[in-house]
């Protein structure tokens, strides 16, 4: 489910998806995970490993059963990838990344 | 649920962005502390450049020996709608202090000492003041050791070089 205002369509991995102009999924149900690739590249990280698959998969399944992402710190406590970490692996902030390459919408949290 | 305004053909023009702020924490009091931190790690998790510039009252927040112990400043502040006379009675900054800690814990805000070990984690720098470190007559010894360096204000203005300063 999403609600949409604004955004633009791109192609990832050959399928058409809605995104928002920071380039969010608006429609997480449109994301598979053969598109992870792609997106990673778009976000400057030429090689995934597993402690970045672990990092997604958890921001999105934080995203199903809470409703939003998580922030850094939660990442930090709950996906077993320390806070020190998670900045060398998703340089630019490990959350907004990960959220934009899970396919998810940006998480909302001021901590 | 269906996509509510027909979404664009083409990606947006870029939007402004911040790369790089540095934050300076003057206060020593837990409410006087906590506006920066938040700043700073906010910064980090947009992925800004971020430092942290500890001055006055605010090396209290970085130094080994009072940073688990940062209190509510009960005297002097009108938004606490408490008559000052009260707020200067014994026991008054303690227990607000113990109160405002509850709730921030409730709102899952970190601990200060906690909260400075994830910002320095996240890769932001934190470095003291040297002419408030002369004057209180403090070493690298006494600080926690997240601090980097002690830094002088021309030092302070290139680290911040290029980006916004906010003072707190």
């Amino acid at each position: 489910m999403s609600i949409a205002v604004g955004g633009y369509q791109k192609t990832v991995a050959g399928v058409t998806v809605d995104v928002n102009d920071e380039g969010f999924f608006l429609a997480p149900e449109q994301w598979t995970e053969a598109m992870v690739p792609e997106l990673a590249r778009d976000e400057g990280i030429a090689e995934l490993t597993d402690r970045h698959w672990q990092v997604i998969r958890f921001m999105r399944k934080e995203f199903f059963e809470k409703g939003t992402g998580p922030t850094v710190r939660v990442l930090g406590v709950a996906s077993g990838v320390p806070v020190k970490e998670l900045y060398q692996l998703f340089p630019k902030g490990p959350a907004k990344v990960a959220a934009r390459i899970a396919g998810i919408p940006k998480p909302r949290g001021c901590i | 649920m269906a996509i509510a305004t027909e979404p664009r053909a083409e990606a947006p023009a870029r939007k402004e962005t911040i790369e790089k702020v540095s934050i300076i924490i003057s206060q020593g009091s837990l409410l006087g502390a906590y506006p920066g931190l938040i700043m700073a790690n906010g910064a980090r998790a947009e992925g800004i450049e971020a430092n942290l510039f500890f001055t006055f009252f605010g090396l209290d927040v970085v130094t080994k020996k009072r940073y688990e112990h940062l209190k509510v400043a009960t005297v002097g502040n009108p938004s606490l709608h408490l008559p000052t006379m009260v707020g200067g009675l014994p026991g008054i900054s303690a227990a607000l202090t113990r109160y405002m800690t509850h709730k921030m814990g409730q709102i899952d805000v970190p601990t200060i000492p906690d909260f400075l070990e994830l910002i320095s984690d996240t890769g932001c720098g934190l470095y003291a003041c040297k002419m408030s470190v002369d004057m209180f007559g403090l070493t690298m010894e006494d600080f926690i050791p997240q601090v980097q360096e002690i830094i002088t204000v021309g030092e302070f203005y290139e680290k911040a070089a290029g980006g916004q300063i906010i003072f707190t």
